[in-house]
């Protein structure tokens, strides 16, 4: 880390913590679920905007997450517990989704994964004996620490914020491992990749593990944030949310994710005045957006910077992979 | 010098119809510098896929050090010391030519769990730097290898395959689009490596004087069989292969 971003890390953090002072109930449960809706699009961003893995799935694993938690802590066993049983979970359930991957890339991929979204949804809504079908799951409590209770929407926010920040530095600390320079690797070249000694297979299943990991921790945190989980919440439509916000934000960067999920979970507070029309003015900026910077909303900011200070950029006229 | 490291058996492609390769068989021993030449489409690169593994052969088998390398892993040739480049560029553009290097050398090192915990560079900055050095990529060292001119991502790409010492290189038309004083600190770098590491090559090139003097024996291919196999006089006198592929 260089000392700019040491001071840019300290002032975010310390914009976080300031962020929900003063502000009522509900803009914290905003905040709240903003961060780990944060934490479920980084893992995303791993396996997608790093490793190159498209996949729609991401809320299943929130999903899987969800309910492990809320299962367990219903029968009284701490968070704390229950929460490494949901990550384990959804790292060994990931690695077996990036399977298919090793046969099938692209849209194939999009969906088999797409497929699984749904089989997984079938599944907590059909066995009602274990998660209560279409009512889904009430009651799960917010854990407390010790002296530390996290009842009220305040500590809760801390809560939250502390995961987020184990998982960010995680997440920065993965994908500047050797690992993270042969997910993208992986994404850039697999062929040449492979023939330089990266196990391809191996990472591609990683890259899926992981990036479902945290989705499963998004879980873990969703279920004590909203105290009450059905089917619906983790429909495809909210993997392509998922998707929507790695994409937004930029695949492939450390904060883009984080600003995606940002402006999905905020964008329709701000544009709550437009009433009918959010969805519509939504979608508009979406497509122009995709249009001016396909790399999203960091490679815009890119875009402005060369603008002033111009930088090498990827010849499109070379571009090809390693043919066989 | 006699001992054999790689050996080619009968070793035959086809891609449908087509024959791209034709019961290949040679042996290349430590050392050597083999260079392997033929008109385009001969099969020269679909031979180089079969040998590392990234196409299986229809028939015939492979040996590296006396080991039947049929159905093994590029990435697991590789860990057995086979470095390669590839005919079309083949850089990972979105990276830096530092990183581009140290990728090539980092599989390498350590252990899985020692590339998830350990350094970021796998502690390989140094010897990435003295690889582009001798490339003369220095001044590129941190520009997205992908920003590069076609003669210097080839240069990267043949910085990346000898990366991890390898003790057998298969280089698929290194010269292609490389300047002449390049081509020939490229071929000192191939000799310097031959003859301190006893690094053995196969060499694909359509650069005459670039395949005659680096290589101590040269295979021709043609219509994917070999035609002839000799020193680079006897080749050069070849009438077959005047007549495929020297021309006129
Ligand atoms: N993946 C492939 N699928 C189908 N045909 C191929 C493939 N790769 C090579 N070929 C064919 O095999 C023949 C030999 O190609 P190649 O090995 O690239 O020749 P060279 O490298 O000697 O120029 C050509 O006729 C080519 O069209
Ligand atoms: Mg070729």
């Amino acid at each position: 880390m260089t000392p700019k971003n040491i001071i840019f890390a300290i002032v975010a953090v310390g914009l976080l913590i300031i962020a929900p002072l003063g502000q009522g109930n509900y803009i914290t449960y905003v905040l709240c679920s903003w961060l780990l809706f944060s934490i479920a699009a980084m893992g995303l961003n791993l396996t997608l905007g790093y490793a190159g893995q498209v996949s729609l799935a991401q809320a299943s694993f929130m999903g899987i997450g969800a309910y492990i938690t809320a299962l367990m802590t219903l029968n009284g066993i701490h968070w704390i517990l229950a929460m490494p049983c949901a990550v384990a979970a959804t790292f060994f359930v990931g690695l077996v989704l990036g399977y298919p991957a090793l046969r099938v890339q692209h849209h194939f991929l999009a969906f088999v994964t797409l497929a699984f979204n749904t089989l997984v949804f079938l599944a907590f809504r059909n066995e009602e004996w274990l998660t209560g079908g279409s009512f889904g799951l009430v009651g799960m409590p917010r854990p407390d620490f010790w002296v530390f209770s996290t009842m009220k929407q305040l500590p809760f926010y801390y809560f939250t914020l502390v995961c987020f920040l184990i998982s960010a530095a995680a997440f920065w600390w993965i994908v500047h491992s050797p690992w993270g320079r042969a997910f993208k690797a992986l994404r850039e070249n697999p062929i040449r990749a492979n023939s330089v000694g990266v196990d391809t297979r191996r990472m591609t299943l990683l890259a899926f593990a992981i990036g479902s990991a945290f989705g499963g921790l998004a879980g873990a945190l969703m279920t004590p944030l909203v105290q009450f989980i059905e089917p619906g919440s983790f429909a495809l439509v909210h993997s392509l949310k998922l998707l929507l916000m790695v994409v937004v934000g930029g695949a492939g960067f450390f904060f883009g994710p984080i600003l995606g999920a940002a402006i999905v979970i905020l964008m329709p507070e701000v544009l709550r005045f437009t009433e009918g029309y959010y969805l519509i003015i939504y979608a508009l900026l979406v497509i122009v957006l995709m249009v001016y910077s396909p790399t999203g909303l960091m490679g815009l900011g890119g875009k402005v910077i060369t603008r002033f200070r111009p930088q090498r950029e990827v010849r499109k006229d070379m571009v090809q992979g390693a043919q066989l | 010098m006699s001992e054999t490291i790689l050996s080619v058996r009968n070793v035959s492609k086809n891609f449908g119809g087509i024959q791209a390769v034709r019961e290949v068989s040679f042996d290349v021993k430590r050392g050597e510098v083999l260079g392997l030449i033929g008109p385009n489409g001969s099969g020269k690169s679909t031979l180089f896929n079969c040998v590392l593994g990234q196409l299986k052969p229809s028939s015939g088998e492979v040996h590296v050090n006396g080991r039947n390398v049929a159905g093994m892993r590029a990435c697991d040739l590789n860990k057995l010391g086979v470095g390669r480049t590839f005919q079309q560029l083949s850089v990972f553009p979105q990276m830096s030519v530092i990183d581009n290097i140290i990728l090539a050398g980092q599989e390498h090192h350590g252990t899985m769990l020692s590339r998830l915990f350990g350094p970021s560079d796998a502690g390989l900055t140094a010897e990435a730097e003295q690889m582009i050095a001798f490339f003369r990529l220095s001044h590129l060292r941190d520009e997205l290898a992908g920003s590069l001119s076609y003669g210097q991502q080839k240069l990267v790409d043949a910085a990346m395959a000898f990366m991890a010492g390898p003790s057998l290189v298969l280089l698929d038309e290194p010269a292609g689009g490389v300047n002449l004083t390049m081509l020939g600190n490229l071929k000192e770098r191939l000799k310097t490596y031959n003859e301190s590491h006893d690094t053995t090559f196969v060499v694909i090139e359509h650069n005459m004087e670039f395949v005659m003097s680096l290589c101590s024996r040269i295979v021709v291919l043609a219509e994917g069989a070999i035609i002839a196999e000799g020193t680079p006089d006897e080749i050069r006198n070849n009438q077959q292969v005047i007549d495929a592929y020297l021309g006129g």
